[in-house]
Order: structure tokens, then C-alpha cells, then sequence
């Protein structure tokens, strides 16, 4: 009787504390807002209606909520895909050049076999701009690995170049035939064969199934990650490749793995967002995701489940930032900086939520479930935590 | 071809790459500071942003170039406080939170400038000045001596960012909370001041990058003006070995090679543009792989410091 | 705890102390532009129903380029109307991910403007998206002269401006006021408007001098200022002695060309408050004839189907000259013989 007591006690304190961990990040977004709302009186826009605005234009009407969920299936393809990198100790800034070739590679590759049915084109395709992603991710993996090139300085010159290689196809091999015999050379490439277009879900918005394969990838990146040996070696080589390696686990293998699989994630984006939003390869596609995308992953803890909300209200953020610059007629570049306060004061209060798992770990000497971890730093533990 | 290997455009890259190098530099060389104490910041663009906007307000206003440079440091030093109250005292994860801090550089920059100023203007900025005698030297002295004030401050900022992080007492401490912070602790340094320290000195030297441009390079501001040349910066560190004359190789290597691509495409040598465009950042990779290099980055960097209880 | 809260605080002031250095703007007198935009937002209870237009650019209305052409013309065409009351103008600047655009023009078109401007080509898919579900409201593609007629849309305008016509008078200029035999010019990517000027300056220099050297050097980049000012140096030191250039990087090079002493052509926007001494001539893109015309189409129910293009001889392109420069009669002569040539169909500028 009083052990059950006690056990249920326990019990509702931990509930209690996994509700505050929620709250925190979501209190950090409410003191970024209030420090923006200084910005807006400056600007003389009343901050209640401007949040307003922005809170019915990411979630209040149909229209809002599908923006969202179109802007949210890239953030988190590249999310899962930084996941990976992450956890596996690699800081992947390179998510714009990979999105960049896997959409180039999704392109053309359905505009080559416009003759292939549905079932076979649209996974095809797909599996292409995925691949080019992952070779792009993988050739930052191999410098790494092989040849001691940091990744932060090889994605960041991949991403320039895969913008070069973008502006070079586009304008030559890659465009559109019409462009040329029209005389006006707009940089596009033609329209994707029909069956290649995922499906729209709903009309007269470009929420696409997309969606629907992104939730269900985060679910096998879990899966991946913690269930399988391949995702407990990326981790452990994360986590300490040091004692990886006296493991036995080949470190180097693994760190050109977990890029390859995190290029191959924004790659997938790359493809999605050509064959299920634009239905044809252009310039200005990538727009950012790959670092919103690493901002959507921090937010979701570096899990992939965690991913899913986190990529659906930081992309809600972004909606309805746009939408309030639109209704309010507030400079784009507030929303520029108010994104910035919101990624400074989250991440900061993460200190909050680690402390509390530590201190609820040496409470109860329970091993707590990955899911309740904070956000972990990539490559090891705290300096003071050995 | 040929063209492209005579000694005036030979001595025209050179000259360009010294010149371009300016603001990598100042930035590299900061971030570098940061990053042998453990603190990564990769919020360099928006520092330098912010930076090049108080330079040039501050001389559109006044014409006082030195108040320029002095309110471009303030206001990179401002940023790094910001990023060091997030990164150290707060502990947080520093790869998101120079994102954070990028993005609200970028964004307040943009704001002021459409507050404040509101259409693109220019200002007369640092002009190159030749030093006597030493301009006079062949070759070199066209190249190094011919160039504006904070070419040669950024050029000097090498050896004496050299010297402060090897000779001093602070560069000691520097390396010793980056490399082994529990250890330094222990001696009794003051892990997170020393790394304040350094964030804030990194910030404010790529304020100083970023007016390097708006009142050195360029002499205008635009939203945006950095273009990312902010993580470039941050790239040469680890290119540089987190070394300052590592850093210096690397800078020159990527701005002398943007300006032998501006030569090929000015003599009409037959490469398409963006293909020669992707040059520098082929070459910075290639020349970092086949380079034997056994350096590994300081033990401690993205790590935030806890006192054990 | 406590501490922690105290450097929350802290943080917060911080921001706040950075915002505070924005505090002057209120009294600022360069602040015209943005006192006017918030009154714009703020008047929409006029008495009249206004005409209202919606604009999404890639880039902003300051860029002294491609978008601040348009946001110019749209102001004026505004002032001419009447002001607020007449004409409502919404804009999103900085749309570079294509998404968010598209998002953008479905929302304006959903809120019942009526005129929504794509203002990038890359926009033009999204857009047509849009206007197949919107089929009253009325949009407009720029840099486009296709109107998705053959598609069967009515409700689309088109528009883009023939940038080598001023593109070879600006050679013309050029090679008049050469004396070095070279000349430089500063591209961002090969594609699109850009192409078309630089294609236009080089036939003008030509029909005026072939044996000039037109060297030109692209970026890769709409955006980097730093790169276009180094383009600058470098066709400086390989002895050019004119330049010009395209798009919003320019400003870094015609900033150069000022240290330098080395005369300007400008395009797309005025350039002449950068280096008030050096540029010689703008090509401007005057789009008030294109949106006075949309406007009255749209007002008489015809939504669109229009592909407008600006030329010299509709007056949408203006060749400038800056009075600040002393530019000798005989060169302003060349221009005016140039631009009446291209006029009366006498000169045809030859593309590459």
C-alpha cells in the first residue's frame, strides 16, 4: 500500500517535470516575443496585434495550418537528417547545398524517363535526389574521416558550390526548352513529367503527401537510432569516439556514414520540394532550410521524434512571421531578427531543462529514457560532468 | 592563357587577394581567439553585419572614419557579450545559438539601416595609402604597401594575434580553458571569464571585419552586404589549424584565388563564369586534404564549462 | 536559480539596449520612406474604395536594383492616384525561398487584392498555381512575357523590360568617353535581365568602336557586394577606364569606381547618389506607364492577358545623363542618335 503510494507520488512528480521541460522552451519563445515586442513599439506597430496576426497565420485557419505543414515536411527532412550528423558527432552546416543537388538530381532524372509509370518514377526519383544528397553529405563525410577536413569548413564550401553548380546547369544543360525557344532563358528547367507530382492533399493549397512520408521517416530514424546496431555505433562514435574506437567500432566508417545519412535526408528534401511543391527545378528553392533545419532539430533535442513537433511550430513560426510582415507591414528584417531572439532564448533555457534531468537522475538513480534527455552536446558530455 | 602569367596580372591577383583578405582576417583571427578557449561562434556574419552597419552609420553622420572603427568594435563587442552571456553562462549549445545570433545580426542590421538611413548611400571611407620606401620595392611593393590602413591593421593583426595567444600570460590561459578546462580551473583560472574574454574580442574584431568593408573595401552599406562571407571566416579557422599563420595561409589562399577567377573571366579565358566562380571553394577543400596536417581542434571547443559540485 | 533568472534578465536588456540604439528613428528626418509605409498600412479606412496592389521581390525596396525600380514606380503611380486613400500598395520583401513567395501571393490573392505582382521570375509557377484558383483577381509576372495565354489564363499580365536597348546606348556612352581601350563589366549570374543588358552594352560598344575590349566578369552572386567591388579593382587594373554593371551587388563596384575615379553607367535604378561625380548616365526602368495601364485594364474587367515590355520608344526606358558629370556634348549626341535609332527601328541591337 504505502510502496504503491510512494510509487505513484513518483510518479505524478515526474509527470509534472516532463510538463515543465515542455513549458520552458515554450516560456523562452514568450520572453523572445516580449523582447520583439520593444522592436515593434519602435516601429510603431501595436505588438498584440502583431502576435496575434502571427499566431492566426501559422495555426488559426485552414489556410495557415496547411502553409505550416508544407513548410514543415523540408525542416524536417533535414532535421532527421542532422539528427543523425549530430548524434554521430558531426556538425552538418551543409544542409542548402544538399537540398540544392538532390532536387537538381530529382529533376533530372524525371524529366530523362518522362516514359516510366507513377510507381516506379516517384520512387525513383526520390531515391535519386536522396542519393545525390547523400553523395554530397558523404563526399563532407570522406574529407572528415579520410583526411582530417573539418566538416563545418567542407559543407560550408559545398554549399557555395553546389549554388555555382545550380546557376551553371540551370542556365545550361538543365533549361527548359521553352526558355530557349521562347528567347527568354529564365532560369527553370521544364516542367516535371505529371506522374512524378506527389500528391496534393488538399485543393487550392500545396499541402502535398510529402508530410506523410517525413513523419513516417522520423519514425524509422528512431528506429534506426535506437534500435539498430548502425545507430548505437553512429551514437557511441558521437558520444566518445575514443572509447568507440577502443570498442572496436570503425570510427571512421561511422562518421562517413552518419554525414552520408544526414546528406541524404536534405537531399530527400531537395526532391520533395521539387516533385511535390514546384513541379520543376528553380532558382531559390533551398531558401534556407538548411539551417532552419538545424534549428528545428536543436529544438526537438536531437531526437527524431522530438523533430516532429519541433519542426511543425518552429515552421509555424515561420509562417506567421511571414504573415505578420504582411499584415502589419513590418520590415522583413524584424522577422529576420525576432526568428534570432526566439533561437537565442530557447537555446539558453535549455540549461534549465538539463539541470532538472540531472537532478532527477540523481534523485531517483534512474536511468532516464533517451526521450527525456536534453538537448546533448554533440561530441561529449559538460566539461565539469566526467 | 598566356595573358593570365604575365607580371601585371600576376601582380594585379596578388594585389587583389591582399586586399580581399582584409576582412577575412580581421574575422578569422577573431573566431580563432574564441575557439581556442572552447567557444565556437557561428554567428560571425551577422556580428560582421551589424559592425558594417555602425562603422558607416557612424561616418555618414560624423566623417570620422576612427569613431567608425571604434563604434564597429563597440557594437561587435556588444554582440559578443550577447553570445557570450548565451554560449557560456547560459551553456548553450553553441552551433544553434551562433545561428541565433546570425540571424539577429542580420535582421537588427537590415532594421536599423531602414530606420536610420533608408536608401543606399556611400560615404568616403580608408584610402590606400602608400607607405614611403617600402611602396617603392618591386613586385612587393606594389602587392603589400599600396594598400588601406586596415589591410595593413588586419595584416598586423597576425603576428600580434601570434604573440598574445604563444607569449602571453592571457594567451596561456586561452589555451589552457580550451584545451583542458577542469585542469585550468583547478589552477584557478576562471574558465568562463577567460572565455568571455575571448568571445567578446572575437566579436569585436568582426565588427571591425565588417566595417573593413562598409567603410574600407566598399564605402556603402547594403542589407546584407557580407553575403555569407562570415562562415568562410569561420572555415579558415579550422583551415588555419587555429593558428594565426595557418589562418593567414588560408585567407590568402581563398581571396588570391577569387581574384585569379576574376582574371580568368576579365581576360575572357574560355571557362564558364560559374564554374570559375566555384574555384576558391574547390581549392580551399582540396588544398585542406592534401595537406598533411596532424592538428586536432581544441579538446574543449562547443563544450560548455561546469564546475563539478 | 535566482542567479540564472538575474542573467535572463540581463539578456533581455541586452536586446533592449541594442533596439535602444534604434530609438532615434523617430525623430531621424532620413526616415521618410518607413514613416510613410506605416501610414500606408494604417489608412485603410478611406472613403473611396482603393485600388489595391500587392508585391512580392526577391530582393528589397532599397536594393538600388531590380525591386526598388518597381517599389519606385508603384509610389509614384500612388502619388498621381491620390495617395493612400486611391491606391494601397502591400509589399514582402526578401522572398528569396521561392515557398514562402508562393505563400505570400496566395495570401494577398486570398485577401482580395487586386493586383498581385510576382515580381521574379523564379516565381512564375507558383504564381500561375495561384491564379487558376483565383481566377478574379489579377496578377502580374516580371521579367516574363508570357501571360499563360496558350494555357488559357485571363488573368495574367506579363512584364519585363528590354535592358539591351539602354544596354547599348550605355555602350555607346562608353565607348565614347573610352580612351584605354578597355572597358569593364561588373555581371552577377549569366541569366536573365542582367544577360540581356550586358548583351545590349556589348553590341553598343562594338557598333561604336570594335576595337575596344568589353571585359566582363560575373559573380555568381545577386548579393556580393564584396566580390562586385573586387570585380571592380580588377577591371580597373586591367585598364579599364568606364564600367557598369547589373543587379544589387553593383553597389559594392560603383563605390570603387568612386575611390577610383573611374566613370559610371548605371542600370535598373539611380545609381547617381552613390558617386555623384562619376556616373555618367542610369538606365532607368520606368514602370509607371505598365502599372497605369494594368490599373485602368483592371478597372474595365480585363484582367489580364497583357505581356508588357519597356523600351525606349514607349519611354519605360530612360537613358539619364547625370548633370554632375560634365559629359561632353558630342557623347550626349552619339546617345540621343542611339536611342532614336533603336526607336525608329534603324539600329536593332544584335544579341549574342
Amino acid at each position: 500500500m504505502s510502496m504503491n503510494a510512494v510509487r505513484s507520488n513518483r510518479q505524478r512528480r515526474r509527470l509534472i517535470g516532463q510538463l515543465i521541460d515542455i513549458a520552458l522552451p515554450l516560456l523562452a519563445v514568450a520572453a523572445a516575443l516580449l523582447t520583439g515586442a520593444f522592436l515593434l513599439l519602435l516601429l510603431g506597430v501595436n505588438p498584440l496585434d502583431a502576435y496575434a496576426a502571427m499566431f492566426r497565420g501559422a495555426f488559426g485557419n485552414t489556410s495557415g495550418i496547411t502553409q505550416t505543414l508544407t513548410k514543415m515536411t523540408p525542416l524536417l527532412l533535414v532535421a532527421l537528417g542532422i539528427c543523425i550528423a549530430f548524434r554521430g558527432g558531426m556538425i552538418n552546416i551543409g544542409g542548402e547545398g544538399q537540398i540544392i543537388v538532390g532536387a537538381l538530381a530529382a529533376a533530372a532524372f524525371s524529366l530523362a524517363l518522362p516514359e516510366w509509370p507513377r510507381w516506379l518514377l516517384l520512387p525513383s526519383t526520390l531515391t535519386a535526389g536522396a542519393l545525390a544528397g547523400a553523395v554530397w553529405g558523404g563526399i563532407a563525410g570522406v574529407l572528415k574521416a579520410r583526411l582530417n577536413v573539418n566538416e563545418i569548413l567542407s559543407t560550408v564550401m559545398l554549399n557555395a558550390i553546389a549554388l555555382q553548380l545550380m546557376n551553371f546547369l540551370l542556365r545550361g544543360p538543365m533549361l527548359d526548352p521553352e526558355q530557349i525557344a521562347a528567347g527568354t532563358n529564365i532560369p527553370q528547367s521544364a516542367a516535371l513529367p505529371q506522374q512524378v507530382w506527389i500528391t496534393r492533399l488538399m485543393p487550392r493549397t500545396l499541402l502535398h503527401s510529402g508530410i506523410i512520408y517525413a513523419i513516417i521517416l522520423a519514425i524509422i530514424v528512431y528506429l534506426l537510432l535506437w534500435r539498430t546496431t548502425i545507430g548505437y555505433r553512429i551514437r557511441a562514435v558521437g558520444a566518445n569516439p575514443a572509447a568507440a574506437r577502443y570498442a572496436g567500432i570503425p570510427v571512421r566508417t561511422y562518421m562517413t556514414l552518419s554525414m552520408t545519412l544526414s546528406g541524404l535526408f536534405a537531399g530527400l528534401a531537395g526532391a520533395v520540394e521539387v516533385t511535390g511543391v514546384h513541379h520543376r527545378m528553380i532558382e531559390g528553392l533551398s531558401g534556407g532550410y538548411g539551417f532552419s533545419g538545424i534549428v528545428a532539430a536543436l529544438f526537438g533535442k536531437l531526437h527524431p521524434l522530438g523533430a516532429i513537433p519541433a519542426s511543425f511550430f518552429f515552421g509555424g513560426m515561420l509562417v506567421g512571421a511571414d504573415k505578420m510582415q504582411r499584415s502589419m507591414q513590418v520590415p522583413s528584417a524584424l522577422i529576420v531578427a525576432l526568428q534570432g531572439l526566439i533561437v537565442l532564448f530557447v537555446v539558453s533555457s535549455d540549461i534549465f531543462v538539463r539541470r532538472r534531468s540531472r537532478r532527477r537522475v540523481s534523485l531517483e538513480q534512474d536511468d532516464a529514457n533517451t526521450g527525456d534527455q536534453p538537448l546533448i552536446v554533440p561530441t561529449a558530455g559538460h566539461g565539469g560532468e566526467r | 592563357m598566356n595573358e593570365l602569367f604575365t607580371l601585371g596580372v600576376l601582380i594585379g591577383i596578388a594585389h587583389s587577394g591582399v586586399r580581399l583578405a582584409t576582412p577575412y582576417l580581421f574575422a578569422a583571427l577573431g573566431e580563432m581567439f574564441g575557439q581556442r578557449s572552447g567557444v565556437l561562434n557561428l554567428g560571425v556574419d551577422g556580428i560582421m553585419l551589424m559592425g558594417a552597419f555602425a562603422g558607416f552609420y557612424t561616418v555618414f553622420n560624423t566623417g570620422n572614419l576612427w569613431l567608425g572603427v571604434a563604434a564597429a568594435l563597440g557594437v561587435g563587442a556588444l554582440m559578443g557579450l550577447l553570445m557570450a552571456v548565451v554560449s557560456v553562462t547560459m551553456q548553450a549549445e553553441q552551433g544553434i545559438s551562433g545561428i541565433g545570433l546570425y540571424l539577429f545580426g542580420m535582421g537588427m542590421s537590415s532594421l536599423l539601416f531602414k530606420m536610420l538611413i533608408g536608401s543606399v548611400e556611400s560615404v568616403s571611407g580608408f584610402r590606400a595609402v602608400a607607405i614611403p620606401v617600402l611602396s617603392r620595392i618591386p613586385v612587393i611593393g606594389e602587392v603589400f604597401f599600396d594598400q588601406n590602413i586596415l589591410t595593413y591593421l588586419a595584416f598586423l593583426m597576425v603576428p600580434l594575434s601570434w604573440f598574445v595567444l604563444n607569449k602571453t600570460t592571457f594567451g596561456l590561459k586561452i589555451r589552457a580553458v580550451g584545451q583542458n578546462p577542469e585542469a585550468a580551473d583547478s589552477l584557478g583560472v576562471s574558465v568562463n571569464r577567460v572565455r568571455y574574454a575571448t568571445t567578446i574580442l572575437g566579436s569585436a574584431m568582426a565588427g571591425l571585419a565588417g566595417a573593413s568593408m562598409s567603410i574600407g573595401l566598399l564605402n556603402v552599406f547594403q542589407e546584407n552586404m557580407t553575403n555569407g562571407l562570415g562562415f568562410i571566416a569561420v572555415a579558415l579557422v579550422y583551415f588555419g589549424g587555429w593558428r594565426p599563420y595557418g589562418i593567414l595561409g588560408g585567407a590568402l589562399l581563398f581571396s588570391t584565388v577569387s581574384a585569379f577567377q576574376l582574371w580568368i573571366q576579365v581576360l575572357g579565358l574560355p571557362i564558364a563564369s560559374d564554374i570559375a566562380v566555384m574555384l576558391p571553394y574547390v581549392l580551399t577543400i582540396v588544398a585542406l586534404a592534401v595537406a598533411v596536417r596532424q592538428i586536432q581542434q581544441p579538446a574543449a571547443l562547443t563544450k560548455p564549462y561546469e564546475r563539478g559540485e | 536559480m535566482k542567479k540564472r533568472l538575474w542573467l535572463i534578465g540581463l539578456t533581455i536588456v541586452l536586446a533592449m539596449a541594442l533596439a535602444a540604439c534604434a530609438a532615434p528613428a523617430a525623430d531621424a528626418p532620413a526616415d521618410d520612406n518607413a514613416a510613410a509605409d506605416t501610414e500606408a498600412a494604417g489608412s485603410e479606412d478611406a472613403t473611396a474604395e482603393p485600388f489595391r496592389v500587392a508585391i512580392v521581390m526577391p530582393s528589397t525596396i532599397t536594393d538600388l536594383a531590380w525591386s526598388q525600380s518597381m517599389y519606385d514606380g508603384l509610389v509614384a503611380v500612388q502619388s498621381e492616384m491620390g495617395g493612400e486613400g486611391a491606391m494601397e500598395i502591400a509589399y514582402s520583401e526578401n522572398m528569396f525561398n521561392v515557398a514562402d513567395a508562393a505563400a505570400a501571393i496566395r495570401d494577398y490573392a486570398a485577401d482580395g487584392y487586386d493586383l498581385v505582382m510576382a515580381h521574379g521570375t523564379q516565381y512564375g509557377n507558383s504564381m500561375f498555381e495561384v491564379a487558376t484558383d483565383f481566377p478574379e483577381t489579377s496578377f502580374a509576372w516580371g521579367t516574363a512575357i508570357d501571360t499563360g495565354a496558350d494555357e488559357g489564363y485571363e488573368n495574367v499580365f506579363a512584364y519585363e523590360a528590354n535592358a539591351q536597348e539602354g544596354g547599348y546606348v550605355n555602350g555607346v556612352i562608353a565607348a565614347m568617353i573610352n580612351q584605354s581601350g578597355v572597358i569593364g563589366v561588373v555581371g552577377p549570374v549569366e541569366a536573365g535581365d542582367a544577360k540581356l543588358y550586358i548583351d545590349g552594352f556589348v553590341a553598343g560598344v562594338k557598333a561604336t568602336n570594335p576595337d575596344i575590349d568589353v571585359n566582363i566578369s560575373y559573380t555568381g552572386n545577386f548579393g556580393d557586394t564584396a566580390l562586385a567591388a573586387e570585380a571592380a579593382n580588377t577591371h580597373i587594373k586591367a585598364g579599364a577606364d568606364v564600367l557598369t554593371g547589373s543587379a544589387q551587388q553593383v553597389v559594392g563596384a560603383v563605390g570603387v569606381a568612386k575611390e577610383a575615379g573611374v566613370p559610371w553607367l548605371g542600370t535598373q535604378s539611380a545609381q547617381t547618389s552613390l558617386a555623384p561625380d562619376l556616373v555618367i548616365a542610369n538606365q532607368l526602368y520606368d514602370w509607371t506607364g505598365t502599372i497605369n495601364d494594368m490599373i485602368s485594364k483592371i478597372n474595365a474587367g480585363e484582367l489580364g492577358g497583357t505581356a508588357y515590355v519597356l523600351t525606349l520608344a514607349d519611354g519605360g526606358l530612360v537613358v539619364e545623363f547625370n548633370d554632375g558629370y560634365a559629359t561632353p556634348d558630342d557623347v550626349k549626341a552619339a546617345a540621343e542618335e542611339a536611342v532614336q535609332g533603336i526607336i525608329d527601328g534603324s539600329i536593332t541591337v544584335e544579341m549574342e
